[in-house]
């Protein structure tokens, strides 16, 4: 397990003064200048070596993202934006850093924001985190008062500004070129790539959106150097990660480990096991709703980080772990999710708008077992007709938890539908009699 | 969207918040002000915008009336119709579903006497089911205007909706006593810290 000493939220669980005081006593806000001093170059090529990879999902290389910001201005100015609207399902862990160590995030924006060239970073905040955005703001006026960001950030002779902006309750505002455009003041509807927003991101400015865990971490990794964060996890899978555990668990929580952690280690240790024992486990969702469903046989020995995860077709998405004991309908589980997306599909593109209801509506019919034994065939066709034909990842999205389902628990699928069609066959024959 | 036959105009005070927001956003890219504009006209009318609200936000913010009912009508935190002045919205999304939002949403629906969706006839409460609130390790979870209230069973919803309803204003929070999202019996990581608070 991780060592206290190399975690990076001290401050997870809001034990501690959240504020610029309590935050200074973390170490936050010590000698920035000196991290800025270092350079453009030079704090990119750190961050490179650590090995950082975007803790909002998709797992890019953060270091390489900063890398394709122009380093010469065309006369554009650039931004920074961070993507805080959490709304993953199983995710919450942006939460606590918005609210217990807002002032990571700050300090974290004005040194990826210098890295990069740009003039302010706007923070888009999901409009349900309201209290959280207050604690948010509190931290940048206080950043501002102590003239850590503003003119002159950390005497540092940059100027940097820091705003938040506030979503209004739309999940597809997570995706990155969704958030852009409603950063603009539009419905969050995608935009396709390319170009892409290096290039032409928001006000057709040069931008990077980066998950605020990824944002947060920076300044750390930096003082403590690329070699700190790169030695903890496992090779292309390094650093701390928080994970998020909900669900059938003896004690959700959130917690701070090691990249790569077994799962079952992570669940024991954090979160009180399974509710009534390791050998209730039916099914895990390893990463937030978007991943496949995993049975326990793989849970038992799988490792928490990208590459593990991607070579049992899930992934780790968020890291939020969503767990399932035996009680659990997992059907109905996963119909839960398709009516999650059905609901969130912005309707720009027609396999995701058409898609994710026709899909919604065949999994209610399943979880009954209202259906023929061919759809279940039928179903997976079509997620593989949504999957890879949308402007965005959602249309992905809503196809993966079904594909998940499908690939572990068709026998499941395969017994209700047998079963209702006994049942329905002796009632007809009741009738008839 | 209802009729609303009060022209509505900005007042002195909420053009000045308005310009303060609008001062965020570069020259010219006013429009980006458009949400949160929505949410400050929406909290001084009692939890909702008019037509004519929409149009006054398009005017100030020089954007054609129609981008603004789009906007409006894409996020499901903007109303175009009245609310009660409690809106309790309750997560039913898997993580909470787990965790028994079934029984929540019962315990909420017998309490307040209303269906999901519906507000009730003193125009006291609204309920509703909404999606993942993003609070998924204090699950269940109910939204309380702008509080989140954790950890939830049915009788600990009962009893803080009996609370809203005698005008008291309950804690939020995890209601079982435990610290945030850290594990009910006490963080497993951070000993040095644990002790500091």
């Amino acid at each position: 397990m991780l060592d206290d000493k190399d975690r990076i939220f001290t401050n997870l669980y809001g034990l501690e003064d959240w504020r610029l005081a309590g935050a200074r006593s973390r170490g936050d806000w010590d000698n920035t200048k000196a991290l800025l001093e270092k350079g453009r170059d030079e704090i990119i090529q750190e961050m490179k070596d650590s090995g950082l990879r975007g803790r909002g999902g998709a797992g890019f290389p953060a270091g390489l993202k900063w890398s394709f910001m122009p380093k010469e201005s065309d006369g554009r100015p650039a931004y920074l934006v961070v993507n805080a609207d959490e709304g993953e399902p199983g995710t919450c862990k942006d939460r606590d850093i918005l609210r217990h160590d807002p002032h990571k995030l700050v300090e974290g924006c004005l040194v990826a924001g210098f890295a990069m060239g740009a003039c302010a970073a706007y923070i888009y905040t999901r409009g349900e985190f309201h209290r959280e955005i207050e604690h948010l703001q509190a931290a940048i006026d206080e950043a501002y008062e102590a003239s850590l960001i503003g003119k002159n950030a950390c005497d540092s002779g940059y100027d940097f500004d820091v705003y938040v902006h506030p979503g209004a309750g739309a999940y597809i505002c997570g995706e990155e070129m969704a958030l852009i455009e409603s950063l603009e003041g539009k419905k969050g509807q995608p935009r396709l790539k390319p170009p892409f927003p290096a290039a032409v991101g928001v006000w057709g400015c040069p931008t990077t959106v980066n998950n605020v865990e990824t944002i947060a971490v920076a300044p750390t990794i930096l003082r403590r150097g690329s070699s700190w964060f790169a030695g903890l996890g496992r090779p292309n899978n390094t650093g701390t990660k928080i994970f998020c555990i909900s669900g059938h668990v003896n004690e959700p929580c959130n917690v701070e480990d090691e990249m790569g952690i077994p799962m079952r280690e992570l669940i024991e240790k954090h979160a009180g096991g399974v509710r009534g024992g390791w050998d209730n486990l039916q099914a895990v969702i390893p990463g937030g709703a978007s991943v496949p469903i995993l049975p326990k046989s793989i849970c038992d020995t799988v490792l928490m980080d990208f590459d593990s995860l991607k070579d049992v077709k899930s992934g780790l998405g968020t890291a939020a772990v969503i767990v399932m004991d035996k009680s659990t309908d997992v059907v109905q589980a996963i119909a839960r999710l398709s009516k999650f997306y059905m609901h969130e599909s912005c309707g720009q593109c027609t396999p995701c708008r058409e898609g994710t209801g026709w899909m919604s509506r065949v999994m209610d019919r399943l979880v009954e077992g209202r259906a023929e034994i061919a759809e279940i065939d039928l179903l997976e066709e079509v997620t593989y007709q949504i999957e890879g034909h949308t402007i965005c990842a959602l249309g992905d999205a809503a196809a993966w938890p079904i594909q998940g389902l499908i690939r572990h628990f068709r026998p499941e699928l395969e017994r209700r539908i047998v079963e209702h069609t006994l049942e329905s066959e002796s009632a007809s024959a009741e009738a008839a009699a | 969207m209802s009729a609303n036959q009060t022209p509505f105009e900005f007042t002195q005070a909420l053009r000045s918040a308005a310009d303060k927001i609008v001062a965020k956003y570069p020259e010219g890219r006013q429009a980006s002000a458009v949400l949160p504009l929505l949410d400050l006209v929406q909290r001084q009318n009692g939890g909702w915008v008019t037509t004519d609200m929409m149009s006054a936000v398009a005017e100030f913010l020089d954007m054609a009336p129609i981008r603004v009912y789009e906007v409006a009508s894409f996020y499901t935190m903007i109303n175009l119709e009245p609310v009660g002045e409690t809106v309790v919205e309750v997560c039913t999304t898997t993580p909470c579903w787990l965790r028994g939002c079934d029984g929540i949403v019962q315990a909420c629906e017998e309490t307040l006497g209303i269906g999901l969706g519906e507000t009730s006839a003193d125009g006291r409460f609204t309920l509703r089911e909404v999606e993942c609130l993003g609070a998924c390790v204090n699950a269940p979870i109910v939204k309380i205007n702008d509080d989140y209230y954790e950890d939830l069973d049915p009788d600990r919803t009962r009893a803080i909706l009996d609370s809203i309803s005698r005008g008291a204003a309950p804690p939020p929070g995890s209601q079982t006593g435990r610290k945030t999202s850290a594990p009910a019996s006490g963080p497993t990581t951070l000993s040095a810290s644990a002790g500091d608070s």
